[in-house]
């Protein structure tokens, strides 16, 4: 590019003489030896607070009614916390208490805040100071008085003399956090396996298939075609503890197709029951739940990330950020007539994880 | 400080009176008046710009405040219990304590939804202010030596402020918050050896647990804003000791800071300013609804509302995760590798390593080891400022992908298309950001040379005796002017071999950079070039 019109020789290395008190090495800077000078500050120009003494004034009395305007929201804010109580089981009663104290505590903060910015930009001292900068950098004398402090340090303690005694201080420093690192093996169960927990799902042959949430038991010829539902394995609402882990790992989605539109592999054909089949809910991408059907498609998208399923084929990935198919829950129905599983899920739920396999 | 700064001796008796008294009471046992003394009167510049790292510190302070009301009334605990308040949809749900508290904090404290809406709304402000305080350094290279240090710090404030969002976030157990926590939980697995346990140990046990709540409300109130406030008073201490930088300007040097006094102006106009903001997220608290769980209702594994999206700060990496293609995952040796998990967190951790270590790796090309208080004009340092556009697109464009779903719906698009646009605007648009910055860069700087030669455009059209018509071009005034050529020119690296006569790789890859860097330059006019476009101005 033609731009250095200054040629080589009217360049010269940025040199301390441009920054009196910076003597590093300016690199690959340059400044052309012909440098415009700093002209130094413009002159002062007077505000019109500064030469009108009713702009002063004018000036004053905004500020102070700011003020005064701030002691007024204060007020207003708690005057308003006793005028608009919450009436219990009214939303609205709610939603005038948070307006008004708001507004009130707004009030007074605004104003507070604009009175004093304009007391600072209008009526206080106008002209610029300068101060003057300093290298950030020690001066030698303090530097060679801080390496002068270590050696004697060093030379009273033995520091560097006594290595043995140095050494084993510095291993000892390194060990003594370990316990610490051991203490917070604490923060699970030590008598649980996450591996074998990951692998198996309260699904287990003979289950009933129960609606989410009620947990009502549910009828094959209940289920009508193109619908789709949240289902838990019959029971789970009456667990007493872990509830939450269980339903995370076995609820399923339950999708009625005509028989003749489902592609099922040989090694599937008796999982599914007239064109009803069973896939796991939670996503095998980081685990959100799968949640919106599309009737016509047989598509199902989680919509966290967007992954699609193809539940009419295995819930195969058609698009987005997952890999795998969601696992499918082989199902059947019993003597009642009820959709029951055929056992547990044969591969882990979920997202992936190192162990999986 | 306000006993210790009265400054009217004519009010108050010879000995000074009360307010004299508790100055000498307190100095006597503080040594006080050495810190007014050394900073009473400490200038600093003044510029719009310099309110963003303002407002991100008020943000927190507003944060710290309603935060302190909330933990009043909030229970980090997840036992059950059937919810029994005002809220008369939600009665007799069953929820955690955590959920059931913020909805009582909400629906059953006399301003306590306010001060929740305070809090959310100040927690995205202050994430905002800190990127955008970011930027300015970037943009205006105050990163750049003695500051680089203060740079790293405000960097891990960034990381630690997002954090602290995130773990907010999932306190009050609502399905979004536990949808969030259930993301991570997949992301953590997903990590190669380690991630199966950091996650059983994370969660106390299987997802979600009964103790996640409880140890994210640990992180949220105590870990991490200590570290927060510890960091912040360091990076507070590091603007003190380097002194402000300024915006290049006449009188202003690299050896001189102009501006107001710390007392009277800066006490009246940053204090002023702090109740401005605040006064700010008060009015948004008060008018706008923020993360109203009551509408998502307690955490369930199995529901979902369609157009779930993060807070927006987590949106990049959120965006992230949605932009990986499919198929990403391999079973390898027994062992599952889940890239579409992995890329996008080394990716990720790539770009923030880079942000982190910018100014080094500027400072290393350049060799500059001059202190910089003058701030750079963003057209003056072209690839810099052409990289930052880059950054910028390439962080845009994983921010839009967390609201993939919701572009598609409201532009009436296929998510597909998309995602795939979004996937060529990661990759692709980094690059024609930087050729566009760059270029723009490069032609304001012409600009500036012409204004300096030739004279700004004065509007006033003239006709000459001869017919032609010109614009009268004005001189711009030295004030001016020198605002517009004082700045560092750098020429790239020239390869010089060392005393064995050879040249090493690292200093080829360091003339490699430095010519990417500097090979597009203008310089500054000096004052030959001046001197001969006098009587120019036509």
């Amino acid at each position: 590019m033609a731009s250095d019109e200054t040629s080589g020789k009217d360049l010269t290395a940025a040199d301390s003489s441009s920054v009196e008190h910076d003597t590093a090495a300016a690199g690959t800077a340059v400044v052309a030896r012909d440098a415009v000078a700093n002209p130094g500050f413009p002159p002062h120009r007077p505000r019109i607070t500064d030469l009108d003494p009713r702009a002063e004034k004018r000036a004053e009395r905004t500020v102070y009614t700011l003020f005064y305007l701030s002691i007024v929201g204060s007020i207003f804010a708690i005057a308003a916390y006793m005028i608009f109580p919450i009436v219990p089981e009214d939303p609205g009663s709610v939603r005038l208490n948070n307006l008004f104290i708001g507004v009130g505590l707004a009030l007074a903060l605004l104003a507070l805040g604009i009175g004093a910015v304009h007391w600072g930009k209008a009526l206080m001292h106008d002209e610029e100071g300068v101060d003057e900068r300093h290298p950030v950098r020690g001066s030698d004398e303090t530097r060679a008085r801080a390496v002068e402090i270590f050696q004697e340090a060093n030379t009273e303690s033995g520091f560097g003399r006594r290595t043995l005694i140095r050494n084993s201080l510095i291993g000892a420093l390194v060990v003594f956090p370990l316990p610490a690192v051991v203490l917070f093996r604490g923060l699970a169960p030590q008598d649980q396996d996450p591996v074998a927990l990951l692998k198996q799902t309260m699904w287990e042959k003979g289950t009933r298939l129960a609606l989410d949430p009620s947990g009502a038991p549910i009828k094959a010829s209940d289920v009508t075609l193109g619908s789709s539902f949240a289902v838990i394995p019959e029971g789970l609402m009456d667990l007493e503890h872990g509830r939450l882990e269980e339903k995370a790992k076995s609820v399923v989605i339950l999708v009625r197709m005509k028989p003749q539109d489902l592609i099922q592999s040989p090694e599937r054909a008796g999982w599914s029951y007239d064109g009803i089949v069973a896939y796991s809910k939670i996503c095998t991408h980081v685990g959100c739940p799968v949640g919106l059907y599309e009737q016509q498609t047989h598509h199902l998208l989680c919509p966290c990330h967007q992954s699609q399923f193809d539940v009419a084929d295995h819930a195969k990935v058609i698009f987005g950020p997952a890999k795998r198919a969601l696992p499918q829950l082989p199902i059947a129905v019993d003597a009642e007539g009820y959709l029951i599983a055929q056992s547990d899920f044969l591969e882990p739920v979920g997202p992936s994880f190192w162990e999986r396999q | 400080m306000s006993t210790t700064t009265d400054m009217k001796p004519a009010e108050t008796k010879k000995s000074g009176g009360f307010t004299g008294a508790a100055a000498n009471y307190i100095d006597e046992r503080t040594s006080v008046s050495t810190a007014v003394k050394e900073l009473g009167r400490k200038i600093f510049p003044d510029h719009w710009s310099f309110l963003l790292g303002e407002v991100a510190l008020y943000s927190f302070v507003i944060i710290l405040l309603s935060g302190s009301f909330l933990t009043f009334f909030f229970q980090a605990s997840m036992a059950e219990v059937h919810y029994d308040g005002s809220y008369v949809p939600l009665k007799g749900v069953e929820m955690s304590v955590a959920m059931a508290s913020s909805l009582d904090i909400s629906f059953d404290v006399r301003g306590g939804l306010l001060m929740r809406q305070v809090h959310h709304w100040a927690a995205l402000l202050f994430v905002a202010s800190i990127g955008l305080h970011m930027l300015r350094i970037y943009f205006t290279g105050a990163f750049r030596k003695p500051r680089e240090l203060n740079w790293v710090i405000g960097f891990v404030l960034f990381i630690l402020a997002m954090a602290e969002g995130f773990t907010g976030y999932s306190l009050p157990d609502d399905l979004l918050s536990g949808n969030g926590l259930r993301i991570i939980d997949g992301m953590v697995k997903g990590m190669p050896v380690v991630g199966t346990w950091i996650s059983f140990l994370l969660f106390g046990g299987e997802f979600p647990g009964t103790a996640i709540v409880g140890r994210l409300y640990s992180l949220h109130i105590l870990i991490l804003p200590a570290i927060i406030v510890a960091l912040i008073a360091m990076h507070l201490l590091f603007v003190v000791v380097h002194k402000h930088t300024q915006y290049p300007g006449a009188g202003r040097t690299n050896n001189n800071v102009v501006g107001y006094p710390v007392l009277p102006v800066y006490a009246a106009k940053a204090g002023g300013f702090f109740f401005i903001v605040f006064g700010v997220v008060m009015l948004m608290a008060s008018f706008f609804t923020i993360n109203p769980i009551w509408n998502y209702g307690p955490y369930d594994p199995s529901p979902v509302s369609a157009g779930t999206q993060p807070d927006w700060y987590i949106g990049f990496a959120d965006g992230a995760l949605r932009l990986i293609p499919p198929g990403l995952e391999w079973v390898i040796f027994g062992h599952t590798y889940s890239f579409n998990i992995l890329i996008p967190l080394v990716g990720l951790g790539l770009f923030i390593a880079v942000v982190l270590l910018y100014p080094f790796l500027e400072a290393w090309v350049t060799g500059d080891k001059r202190e910089h208080h003058i701030l750079d004009r963003p057209r003056n340092a072209p690839t810099r400022t052409a990289i930052g556009a880059a950054g910028v697109t390439f962080y845009a464009g994983l921010w839009a992908a967390a609201s993939s779903d919701i572009i598609a719906t409201h532009f009436k698009v296929t998510m597909e298309g998309v995602i795939h646009t979004l996937q060529a605007v990661v990759i692709l648009g980094p690059f024609i950001a930087y050729f566009i910055a760059k270029r723009v860069c490069l032609a304001l700087q012409k600009k500036d040379r012409e204004i300096v030669l030739h004279g700004y455009e004065s509007g006033r059209i003239v006709r000459l005796p001869g017919g032609e018509y010109i614009e009268v071009h004005q001189p711009v005034d030295e004030y001016e002017r020198w605002k517009l050529v004082s700045y560092t020119n750098y020429k790239p690296l020239e390869l010089t071999p060392n005393a064995q006569g050879k040249v090493s790789p690292i200093q080829r890859v360091r003339a490699g950079l430095s010519r990417w860097f500097f090979e597009d330059r203008i310089a500054p006019v000096g004052t030959k070039e001046l001197e001969e476009s006098h009587g120019d101005h036509h």
